[in-house]
């Protein structure tokens, strides 16, 4: 199974203060130990969000709203995506980053979804079904 | 925590380690079998101190030290068995067992190790199932009820076979080294070969009846992942990493709504998976940077590269496709390997000039009851317009199949060709 590893942003990360070369020794080394173990297929760091945008949806009104954003703790600095057999795994792995933080700070594990697991359905069935009839309609 | 919490984390921080605490353990002892005991005994000691004292902040390096403890007592006793069978006067033991210094020893670096110990498994004195059962215990961390439950054989099987796999090393005296020169080549091909051989036993299960089947593969490809870690320059590690993500990333798009198998041409390729496609693609220019004449695992994945590339089917670059399978078939000939030429050949050519090809290979004595064959003649006779030899074929290769989804497939094709 997957997981989405997200590094909850900081303070320094919405400033765009650069990570030390300590820590970016320390990072690198975390991720060799994880491409070693055969488990990250991805990671990036994100720039701060001044430097984004927003999206805003309402009914079928789209409106933009340029960074930065101001609920730092909600924002997103960067992220892996690992593959592991349980949670579990996921939960001690990331135990074992370094810190990113120089304050406080959060990393999130969320399992991604993989086809498998839309549990079949009449939703699903529906879905599918569609999908179906439209790969009917190319050939 | 619960009692079950702390079980499952003890779990998920024994696969993490088991590997290397294995692999270090082995170097010392020269026996597989040995250090699993060894590295089980250590689990147990965490199983019972860990409860009550909570999981350690290097949770490694405990284990590592249980385990190093384990060794000691083992050896001690070791001694003093060969000092008993000396004052009883027994024949004495030529080989004497100094005490290997543990504390140096298991704080090495592990790669090397952990390369040895996946060349230990995928020994060719071990049967092919044998090997695949051994590494995906030792070096993957599965339990016997979980490759059991992935080869859908009883357990007790896949216990006697690990057993018997670790007897085997020990009495053949297998060392524990990483083989040089041209028996490297050799032994590593061996290796290459088991970890395919697991990821196709998750890979060509139809559907998923069984939730280990796929992660069988998973666990295939996180083998090869670290195998190409360990041995960073060896093209057809790369090439053959790179074969299994790219077959991986079709995954969600190989079957349909019930269960049916879909063609790699009819599949839906929004459903491809673009990110494992991405590092296949990468594996394989890595494969090709290092140089040298590709090997066939190499080869399989610049022909899956072809189709990765392609977001629709038209796209696909056959001229490409039919000059990789005459590179693969020249290195290894098989009939197989020309029908599936002949198929591409019949893409890129036409199908008159693929029809040819399989006409030459209908004489071909081990493709006699193999269905594909049947099957891509009546393809390629469909396309020909010629519709009532087409459904000849198609009933025939439903007739030779042993998979019942597919023979439905079969069969339906057969009834399209003689309504047309």
């Amino acid at each position: 199974m997957r997981f989405m590893v997200i590094v909850k942003a900081s303070k320094d990360s919405e400033a765009g203060k650069m990570p030390s070369e300590e820590m970016l020794g320390a990072m690198a080394k975390f991720n060799e130990e994880m491409v070693k173990a055969g488990i990250m297929l991805d990671g990036n760091g994100l720039q701060p969000s001044s430097k984004g945008a927003r999206i805003r949806f309402s009914g079928k009104n789209r409106t933009v709203i340029d960074g930065p954003f101001a609920e730092t703790k909600e924002l997103v600095a960067g992220y892996w995506i690992i593959q592991v057999k349980s949670k579990e795994e996921a939960i001690e792995w990331m135990k074992r980053c370094p810190n990113p933080h120089e304050e406080d700070g959060y990393i999130e594990i969320r399992q991604v979804f993989e086809m498998e697991d839309f549990a079949p359905g009449p939703a699903v069935d529906h879905h599918l079904a569609i999908k179906a009839e439209l790969e009917k309609q190319k050939k | 925590m619960t009692a079950t919490d702390i079980h499952r984390t003890i779990q998920a921080v024994f696969r993490i380690e088991q590997a290397k605490l294995i692999a270090g353990l082995a170097r010392i002892t020269r026996d597989v079998g040995l250090a699993e005991e060894l590295a089980q005994d250590a689990l147990v000691a965490a199983l019972e101190e860990w409860p009550r004292t909570g999981i350690p902040d290097k949770p490694g390096a405990w284990l590592t030290a249980a385990a190093r403890h384990r060794a000691i007592d083992h050896f001690r006793r070791m001694r003093l068995a060969e000092r008993k069978h000396d004052e009883i006067g027994h024949e004495q033991q030529s080989l004497e067992r100094d005490m290997p210094d543990l504390d140096s020893a298991l704080d090495d670096d592990i790669g090397d190790d952990l390369l040895r110990l996946i060349f230990t498994a995928c020994h060719p004195v071990l049967s092919p199932e044998a090997r695949a059962a051994l590494t995906l215990r030792l070096v993957g961390g599965l339990t016997t009820d979980e490759i059991a439950r992935a080869y859908l054989v009883a357990e007790p099987t896949i216990a006697q076979r690990i057993v018997r796999a670790k007897r085997t090393l020990s009495e053949a005296g297998v060392p524990f080294e990483v083989p040089h020169g041209a028996d490297r080549g050799e032994r590593l091909a061996s290796v290459l070969d088991v970890i395919y051989l697991i990821f196709n036993e998750g890979y060509a299960a139809t559907a998923g009846e069984d939730w280990m089947r796929p992660a069988l593969s998973e666990e295939a490809l996180r083998l090869g992942r670290i195998l190409a870690g360990l041995a960073p320059l060896e093209p057809e590690v790369h090439g053959l990493v790179a074969l299994m993500e790219i077959a991986a990333s079709r995954f969600g798009a190989r079957t349909g709504p019930d269960g049916e198998p879909i063609l790699l041409l009819d599949q839906n390729r929004a459903r491809w998976d673009q990110l494992l496609i991405r590092r296949g693609l990468a594996a394989l220019a890595l494969a090709e940077s290092l140089g040298g004449e590709p090997e066939p695992y190499q080869l399989q994945a610049a022909i899956a590269a072809c189709h990765a590339r392609a977001r629709v089917a038209r796209d696909t670059d056959w001229p490409r496709i039919v000059a990789l399978y005459g590179a693969l078939a020249e290195l290894v000939p098989s009939p197989v390997i020309e029908l599936n030429r002949a198929v591409a050949v019949g893409m890129a050519s036409g199908p008159a000039a693929g029809l040819e090809l399989v006409d030459a290979l209908s004489a071909e004595p081990a493709l006699k009851s193999y269905h594909l064959l049947p099957s891509v003649r009546g393809d390629l006779l469909v396309k020909l317009g010629r519709h009532a030899e087409a459904r000849a074929e198609f009933e025939r290769a439903a007739q030779l199949t042993r998979n019942e989804r597919e023979r439905k497939l079969l069969l339906a094709r057969a009834a399209e060709a003689s309504a047309n």
